[in-house]
């Protein structure tokens, strides 16, 4: 199984190669990089073009990492024990599975996606140690041992928020996505938008490289803004030569809101826009 | 069996071990990269390091290793000044010239010739055809011409050499260098987590009754930390000639953090700690703040964080007078000391580099003035000083 990326998802080649280590010594690959820059995506993509089921779990930062194995509901436990429902005898009836039984259980090899691992608590990798290690668990509650069928594809986020444990990092194959150059965005654009005008896609990107250039920004537009505010582009119709015409003096390019999603750097763009009429004069 | 390649990354400060290199060597044996250098490179990548941080330290040594240069040792030792090989001229040669230019023996030579010239060569070097330096066409250097040159470090001009490894993309990333405003953000984490210690604890309502359900109804509480911020900071900077541009920096890291601290103070100073300091620098010789006001203001449960280069005449630190900017009754030690005796937790970050600090007197006074406690104003740095901070 080779993953070369989809018709909705461009993978370079250190990306592509991360995934093909991943896939064949079955580990954990874990994926940092800017926000916006297709981390989150990824899984979804791999999923698709290796035709797998993708289960994914979204990390919050009061995620507990016993929530992924399973969770063992004691209020309903004891409310039916006080009702005197039949219920109440068969622990099984509450325990509840997570993400990760899911994937164990899929019949299968399956993509589990572990997002944005960074947010949780800081003991929460290295609570999932074993079980991403061994790919099985055991149930305290009834005895059982889980143990996945077939090993999941395990892809796992962070945004850097935290500093990941180095047990948890040996166990991981780790890949950066740097955000992608200019070639590389032509191609991630042409996937999105086939039909886009050559020229409009290449007014577009220099606008928006210029904007990434502009030093002090808070939140530099990344490759999901650009493709939200094409998006935005083409509804509006706006005529071909909005972007062409560009002169130093309107240096807000149309339709920021999508690129810019803080409003100091409107002011920031605004204020530059100014001076560069102040001169101009 | 590529143990010299573990070796050099391990020398190199890349955290191997022995876990990843068999990670490696199995990723190897199913084949995921034959006989492609390039690909090769990746996978290693992937396999042995896990950090972006690290990247560049990697490539730097991959790059060593692939130009078969075993002794790692002799060569990241000789780190090369950065404007050494600043292209700031270039020999544009003819093509008879380029034809002249024999190539010297084969790699084995070259390697060795390369080591005895490093040994042999102390200062920056440009143009000519022996040393190593920048335009040359001596086989070794950067941006020069010769048929089988040894590059180090720097672009190259005629395309021979160019490798993923070589263009040093992750560099920025690398936490030992200075703050910018690629890693701010990072920073900005690490400050955060700080504003976030020292909080009480409260009841965990959810937790509680679910483990006093599992105690079949039998109250256990549950605690949780407080989750609000009690860091106090006051913060001094050292403002003009070399410190601006720094402190610019910092304040822009502190003040994006403010709304985390629940209190967090600035004040200006010029060079060294006396009676004045200030909060408007343009107003700088109207309202000055006594430092004594300020000992007395700002409780001993204030953390204080100092961001200056200390670099100065050392007199500024210990005669009295010794101030550029005016008569100062007391020399800074003795502020400073009153300043360390106040306060607890007190650290100095230093944008120097730290490989300077002991050949600048002052510097070593500074230091030995706030015990130690001087960090440099890097990612690392930073780092250690708040944790230092927090304890």
């Amino acid at each position: 199984m080779k993953f070369t990326g989809t018709d909705r998802y461009v993978a370079t080649d250190d990306l592509r190669m991360a995934v093909d280590a991943a896939v064949t010594l079955k580990r954990p690959l874990l994926i940092k990089g800017e926000p916006g820059t297709g981390k989150t995506m990824l899984a979804e993509e791999v999923a698709a073009a290796l035709g797998l089921p993708l289960i994914a779990w979204h990390i919050k930062s009061t995620t507990k990492a016993q929530q992924g194995l399973y969770e063992y509901d004691a209020v309903s436990r004891l409310r039916d024990s006080q009702l005197g429902s039949d219920k109440v005898h068969d622990i099984g009836n509450y325990i509840r599975k997570g993400k990760l039984w899911e994937a164990f259980e899929a019949g299968g090899r399956c993509v589990l996606l572990i997002d944005e691992v960074d947010k949780a608590d800081i003991e929460f990798p290295n609570d999932l140690l074993l079980e991403l290690d061994r790919m099985e668990f055991h149930v305290y509650e009834t005895g059982e041992t889980v143990r996945a069928t077939e090993r999941p594809i395990v892809i796992i986020t962070s945004n850097n928020e935290k500093e990941l444990p180095d047990a948890f990092l040996r166990r991981c194959f780790f890949h950066f996505i740097k955000f992608p150059d200019r070639e590389t965005m032509e191609d991630i654009v042409r996937v999105h938008f086939p039909d886009l005008k050559k020229n409009l896609v290449n007014e577009a990107l220099e606008v928006f490289f210029d904007l990434r250039e502009i030093p002090g920004l808070k939140k530099k537009p990344s490759t999901s803004e650009l493709i939200d505010w094409l998006k935005l582009l083409l509804s509006d119709d706006l005529p071909d030569d909005i972007l062409k015409n560009r002169d130093p003096t309107k240096a807000v390019p149309p339709l920021y809101g999508a690129l810019l999603k803080n409003e100091q750097d409107v002011h920031l763009l605004e204020k530059l826009a100014f001076m560069a009429r102040r001169e101009s004069r | 069996m590529l143990l010299n390649f573990f070796d050099g990354l391990r020398k190199a400060g890349v955290p191997v071990s022995l876990q990843e290199l068999l990670t490696l060597f199995s990723a190897l044996d199913e084949g995921l990269a034959f006989a492609s250098v390039d690909d090769f490179y990746l996978l290693a990548r992937t396999c042995l390091v896990k950090d972006e941080k690290y990247y560049d330290r990697f490539d730097r040594a991959f790059a060593l290793y692939f130009q078969e240069l075993e002794s790692l040792d002799q060569a990241l030792e000789f780190l090369l000044p950065e404007e050494w090989l600043r292209e700031e001229f270039r020999k544009h040669l003819s093509d008879e010239e380029k034809a002249q230019i024999e190539t010297l023996g084969g790699l084995e030579k070259l390697i060795e010739t390369f080591k005895e010239r490093l040994a042999e060569q102390k200062a920056k070097h440009k143009g000519g055809n022996k040393w190593i330096g920048t335009g040359g066409t001596s086989p070794f250097g950067n941006a020069g011409y010769h048929p089988e040159g040894i590059r180090v470090g720097g672009k190259s001009e005629n395309r021979r050499a160019v490798k993923v490894w070589e263009q040093r993309e992750y560099r920025n990333l690398d936490d030992s260098v200075e703050i910018g405003t690629r890693n701010i953000k990072v920073a900005l984490r690490r400050l955060r987590q700080f504003a976030r210690a020292g909080a009480h604890e409260e009841l965990d309502l959810d937790d509680t009754i679910r483990a006093t359900a599992k105690n079949a109804g039998l109250l256990d509480l549950k605690m949780v930390p407080e989750r609000h911020n009690a860091v106090k900071l006051l913060v001094f900077f050292d403002v003009g000639g070399s410190m601006d541009s720094h402190v610019k920096l910092s304040e822009e890291l502190f003040s994006a953090v403010r709304t985390e601290f629940k209190h967090l103070e600035y004040y200006y100073f010029h060079n060294m700690l006396y009676e004045y300091v200030w909060q408007d620098n343009k107003l700088r010789h109207q309202e000055r703040i006594n430092t004594w006001d300020l000992l007395h203001k700002y409780g001993s449960d204030y953390k204080v964080i100092i961001v200056g280069d200390a670099s100065m005449s050392p007199f500024e630190i210990t005669a009295p007078g010794g101030s550029v900017d005016f008569f100062n009754e007391e020399p800074g030690a003795v502020w400073m000391k009153r300043l360390t005796d106040t306060y607890e937790k007190v650290v100095w970050l230093n944008p120097v580099k730290q490989n300077y600090w002991e050949y600048t007197h002052s510097i070593r006074l500074v230091s030995q003035l706030v015990q130690g406690r001087m960090y440099p104003l890097t990612l690392a740095g930073l780092e250690e000083a708040v944790r230092y901070l927090a304890r």
